[in-house]
């Protein structure tokens, strides 16, 4: 087994270089052998038949952007635990109690964008 | 030669070639499997034209779709457009690189694997979102919208399942996982008297969101969003989508197995006199009764056509000839840890179909309540619980 760290992770580099090729490869193989027929009805946006209304690019639910903001919290969290769940058995109950005050922060947060309505999809949230 | 063959890059290159190579295939002859599967369910045939009983249908597919005309819209942001489906097929592929096959066919083995293949599906919702936002229509910008929303909720839940496994094992390492599982002589789903179970079905429940999969398929929903993300994709564009699909399929089910269910390690790894019957008389009884069905169905097949039937028994015969050749042991020692862990993948896989057919999609809403308000705190609930339990234990 290869135990640098270049020895573990060019295979990586490797394999998403022949990914890319192949990936490539097959859009490209498909631009040359099908063949294209241009047409300005075909080459419109897809709108259930009907001649596309406008740009598809309009404004749309804040909420999308909430939930990746609270993605962003929630991911930092779970990035932080993975090394403590390595080594938490090594780290005993010390470790064990500083993440759970951390876990502890972090609920308290959950609990407050719970109350505020944040995951509330189905009806508007309450006005503060 | 032989100083070739012993180059530390050898075996990666190898197995990176035949991954490379086979998947594609392998994820024609996954999705021929699942609408078999869904056909059984509905109390329909399914594919039977191309080949007897559609066993060619997906070669059939594959040049179909190369010769599809390449539509690109004239609205579309043609770079984006052209680089979207790349990202997903990409991604996923490279989370091959870190699946243990078995003890030995690992591509390579970073002391962060399982960080890796996280890492590579989120990287991955990058696709949907660019894919849905440069076809500029109404229908794929909503479903990429739905879709990050939806990965996003759902990719929380499952590193916390992960997470809990990361504690039995002590390692992010795949290798050092399944060892971890061999040494404590127990797959980590029945780990801590049993409660493993409830991160593993967090992890289960997620990781089928994950991939977009019924009951979680929002962002295709065809009844509403004509194909989601992908409305405006023909071609071999949307094919890479599709291998994509179901390369983060088998990944996902590859790292469910290779942490809760033992990776290569045949069940109840512990028990020495159990190496007999599961490890060869197992694998020779499941080829072997395969080929002998498939030979009856070729039976029932000659009525119709004798050139179908023929073939269809070649093919049975083939498969049972494969589970012979686990009865030489050098061989059997060599490739009986991708045996299981391609079973138990396909055992994954499998009921990832049969949820499938079964559930009814959830409403949007529905779907981030149970992502934020129940996966969530029960994979929180969970995991601290074994950290307490694990804790006690060692």
């Amino acid at each position: 087994m290869p135990s640098s760290y270049p020895e573990q992770y060019f295979p990586i580099v490797l394999q998403i270089a022949i990914a890319m090729a192949i990936a490539g490869a097959m859009v490209a193989a498909s631009y040359l052998l099908g063949k294209r027929v241009r047409n300005p009805v075909k080459d419109s946006a897809y709108e259930s038949g009907m001649v596309p209304v406008g740009t598809a690019r309009e404004r749309f639910s804040v909420k999308f952007y909430l939930v990746a903001m609270i993605f962003i919290l929630f991911d930092v969290e779970v990035v932080f635990l993975y090394p403590w769940a390595v080594v938490y058995r090594d780290l005993g109950l010390y470790g064990f109690l500083v993440m759970f005050l951390f876990f502890d922060l972090v609920l308290w947060g959950f609990y407050y964008m719970w109350k505020k309505g944040v995951l509330d999809w189905s009806e508007e949230p309450p006005r503060s | 030669m032989e100083t070739v063959i012993q180059h530390p890059l050898f075996a990666p290159l190898v197995i990176t070639a035949v991954i490379i190579a086979v998947f594609p295939l392998l994820a024609g002859y996954i999705v021929l499997v699942e609408r078999k599967v869904l056909a059984d369910i509905q109390v329909r045939l399914g594919p039977m034209r191309v080949g007897p009983h559609g066993i060619l249908q997906p070669i059939a597919d594959a040049v179909k779709l190369l010769q599809k005309e390449d539509i690109i819209p004239t609205e579309a942001d043609r770079a984006l457009f052209w680089l979207a489906p790349v990202i997903p097929a990409v991604t996923a592929l490279t989370a091959f690189a870190v699946l243990p096959f078995s003890g030995h066919v690992v591509v390579t083995d970073v002391n962060v694997g399982l960080l890796l293949i996280a890492a590579m599906s989120a990287v991955g919702i990058l696709g949907i979102i660019i894919g849905g936002w440069s076809s500029n229509s109404h229908y794929p910008l909503l479903g990429a919208l739905r879709s990050s929303a939806q990965l996003v909720s759902y990719e929380v839940a499952l590193s916390l399942g992960l997470i809990a496994g990361v504690m039995s094992a002590g390692s992010l390492s795949m290798l050092k996982i399944v060892e971890a599982q061999r040494e404590r002589g127990v797959w980590f789903v029945f780990d801590n008297y049993g409660l493993m179970i409830i991160p593993f079905m967090v992890f289960l429940i997620a990781a089928i969101a994950e991939t977009n999969r019924l009951p979680f398929d929002l962002p295709e929903a065809e009844s509403e969003l004509v194909a989601g993300f992908m409305t405006e994709y023909s071609g071999f564009r949307w094919a890479l989508f599709f291998l994509a699909e179901y390369a983060s399929i088998f990944v996902i089910a590859g790292a469910g197995v290779t942490l809760f269910w033992g990776g290569w390690l045949r069940p109840f790894p512990s028990w020495g006199w159990l190496d007999i019957p599961l490890n060869y008389v197992f694998p020779v009884a499941l080829f072997g009764v395969s080929g002998l069905l498939t030979l009856r169905l070729a039976q029932r097949l000659k009525k119709y056509s004798s050139a179908r039937a023929a073939f269809l028994a070649l093919v049975g015969v083939g498969v049972a000839l494969v589970g012979l050749v686990f009865l030489i042991p050098p061989v059997n020692a060599a490739i009986i840890g991708v045996f299981w862990f391609l079973t138990k993948v396909g055992a994954f896989i499998y009921f990832m179909i049969w949820i499938r057919g079964t559930f009814p999609r959830f409403r949007y809403d529905q779907l981030m309540n149970i992502g934020w308000k129940v996966l969530i705190p029960v994979a929180m609930g969970g995991l601290l619980l074994n950290a307490i339990v694990g804790m006690a234990l060692a």
